[in-house]
């Protein structure tokens, strides 16, 4: 997403009073709900706090508890496995579906729609959706039963080796539509005369897409990489609806682990220290996309 | 892409063979409708499930062919399974809440867009910035700071929240639109002495309203879908929105699929028509500003 460029407006040159009101109250909402709060988050990390009395102080030794935390483990490579395989496969998903459907010809609004169609159902009905397919009597099981592979089934949700991944599909299912619809538009936006003139060099369809149409995409794939990474992040209620993290633990993220810490067993500066932690790993992800990119632009 | 009149060499050459084309066609026609059916797939069967009675489900099976017909379910779901209640919650929470967001993100976007204001870059991405933060890195304070200010468990501090949450993304979207209003139209009115106020009411906002209905297609859904924010401030079971409610569903009637799969189509019915209204607004909506 980038900044329209500074225009050069013929407005008024004293900026009039009630203007300004109209752009600190919101400034101030937001400061008071959002960046107060998340800096009293920052600084809760470094305590010990049960939500009596104030504060206790104890510098970075959440941290380092956190480091020996079998859970914290879990949950974050967890986190981590959200990240890569539902990031790369919801972006890959994505563009396939966008490019198999970018062409305006009958029927294809229709199959755009049906597509899409998930992303406005909350994720609990996603969620609630996905349990009856991962039923021990559900979808999946009937479906390999039916194909002579019954000893194949599984309890989805309930196996530690799959929950997972489980978890991840029913995700997919609901935000590949977003992101196919994110490359339509990139796609849209491609200057056809710059297909066409390849085209007429003689590129075949691999080489239009390596040298045309992934360069044209840049821009689109760092708005879908931030989407990905600030959603994978955000992956909570999905979890929390199926599995609350069980089996075990086994499906845990960072998120519901942190959620879990706060609101059951009311450790709060602890929690805080997990909440510092998915702050950092957002920050990290786009900073490093950012470094990389500039770099591609320097080239 | 639009059928250009101009026919390259290539295209020429894939003209010749009616009969390729035709297979084509029918090959793009047949991936495009399985793959549309992985998607809806799930859903239908969770509408048939819906409709069945409990015995039949219990009888013949999840997945069987429905054998009755019955709208107990959603009688059920929609009373006793409090589906009511949070319904109209969710009513209370998202349209203050929505509104709210959309009357002082406008207005902030009116003033940063068609005045000089200082350092506009700077509090466009401040703002924007505050939206992509994790929310986990403030739950535990604005629980906290809701019990200090006497409001936790009250539709106002989730309204609040929303409201303020979204408003970093609508400003920055808002403002874009703002900014490509010709600044003439402006420069009349101010003449004849109206107020800034009556600038953005009459001509701003009026003009600004297929980015309003796109942020207002987009911010329904946003809200309407919450779960996170819901739980962390709210504690009652009679005030918790749908998304809540349908949780508890959940765990209260574990083995009534008919009526889990009623609560479940009922709470997405919803947003299912917002999109249906202002299909157009809503993909426009989240495209807007990722195509630059």
């Amino acid at each position: 997403m980038s900044v329209p460029g500074r225009h050069r407006r013929r407005g008024i040159d004293t900026l009039p009073p009630s203007v300004a009101a109209f752009i600190l109250v919101p400034f101030l909402l937001e400061a008071a709900v959002v960046f107060a709060p998340a800096s009293q988050g920052v600084l809760l990390s470094f305590t010990q706090w049960r939500g009596i009395g104030t504060p206790n102080p104890v510098g970075l030794q959440n941290f380092r508890e956190l480091a020996d935390d079998p859970i914290f483990i879990v949950a974050f490579k967890n986190t981590l496995r959200w990240l890569v395989v539902f990031g790369g496969l919801s972006g890959l998903l994505g563009l396939s579906l966008a490019l198999l459907l970018k062409a305006e010809r009958r029927g294809v609004a229709v199959y755009r729609s049906l597509i899409f169609l998930p992303v406005i159902f909350s994720l609990v009905v996603t969620a609630l959706v996905w349990r009856v397919l991962y039923a021990p009597e559900g979808l999946f099981n009937n479906a390999l039963q039916a194909v002579g592979l019954k000893s194949w089934g599984h309890i989805w949700l309930a196996e530690p080796r799959t929950v997972l991944y489980a978890l991840v599909v029913a995700s997919l299912w609901r935000s590949s539509g977003y992101i196919m619809v994110l490359y339509l538009a990139g796609l849209k936006s491609i200057d056809p005369s710059l297909t066409e003139a390849a085209r007429v060099d003689g590129a075949n369809r691999r080489q239009l897409f390596r040298h045309i149409t992934m360069p044209q995409l840049s821009g689109v794939n760092s708005v879908v990489l931030s989407v990905i990474v600030i959603d994978a992040l955000r992956s909570f209620d999905i979890v929390y609806a199926l599995t609350k993290g069980g089996p075990y633990n086994s499906s845990q993220l960072l998120s519901t682990f942190m959620f879990q810490t706060a609101f059951a067993t009311g450790r709060l500066g602890y929690a805080s220290a997990i909440a510092v932690v998915i702050f950092l790993l957002a920050v990290s992800f786009i900073v490093l996309y950012l470094i990389r990119a500039l770099r591609e632009d320097a080239r | 892409m639009n059928r250009r009149e101009a026919l390259s060499p290539g295209e020429i050459v894939r003209r010749r063979g009616g009969r390729a084309r035709k297979a084509r066609t029918a090959a793009f026609h047949l991936t495009a409708s399985f793959i549309s059916l992985l998607w809806v797939g799930p859903l239908v069967l969770v509408v048939v499930l819906s409709v069945r009675t409990f015995d039949d489900i219990l009888g013949n099976g999840l997945m069987a062919l429905p054998r009755s017909f019955t709208f107990r379910g959603y009688a059920d779901a929609w009373g006793r399974g409090g589906g009511r209640r949070g319904m109209l919650n969710s009513f209370i929470i998202t349209v203050p809440a929505l509104s709210l967001a959309l009357l002082l993100s406008s207005l902030t976007a009116f003033g940063l867009s068609r005045f000089r204001v200082p350092f506009r870059r700077t509090i466009l991405l401040i703002m924007l910035g505050g939206n992509l933060l994790p929310p986990q890195i403030m739950l535990i304070p604005l629980a906290r700071n809701a019990e200090a200010l006497g409001i936790f468990d009250s539709f106002f501090a989730v309204i609040i929240l929303h409201a303020a949450f979204g408003l970093g993304f609508y400003v920055f979207v808002l403002y874009g639109f703002m900014l490509a209003i010709p600044s003439e139209i402006q420069q009349a009115a101010i003449i004849d002495g109206a107020t800034p106020f009556q600038i953005y009411r009459t001509i701003i906002l009026p003009l600004s309203r297929p980015a309003l209905a796109s942020m207002g297609a987009l911010g329904f859904t946003w809200i309407f879908n919450d779960l996170l924010w819901s739980i962390t401030v709210l504690r009652s079971e009679s005030r918790m929105p749908v998304t809540a409610s349908l949780l508890g569903l959940q765990g209260t009637y574990l083995s009534d699929w008919g009526l889990i799969s009623a609560g479940t189509i009922t709470a997405a019915i919803p947003t299912l028509i917002v999109f249906l209204l202002f299909q157009k607004s809503f993909v426009g909506g989240l495209t807007l500003g990722a195509v630059k």
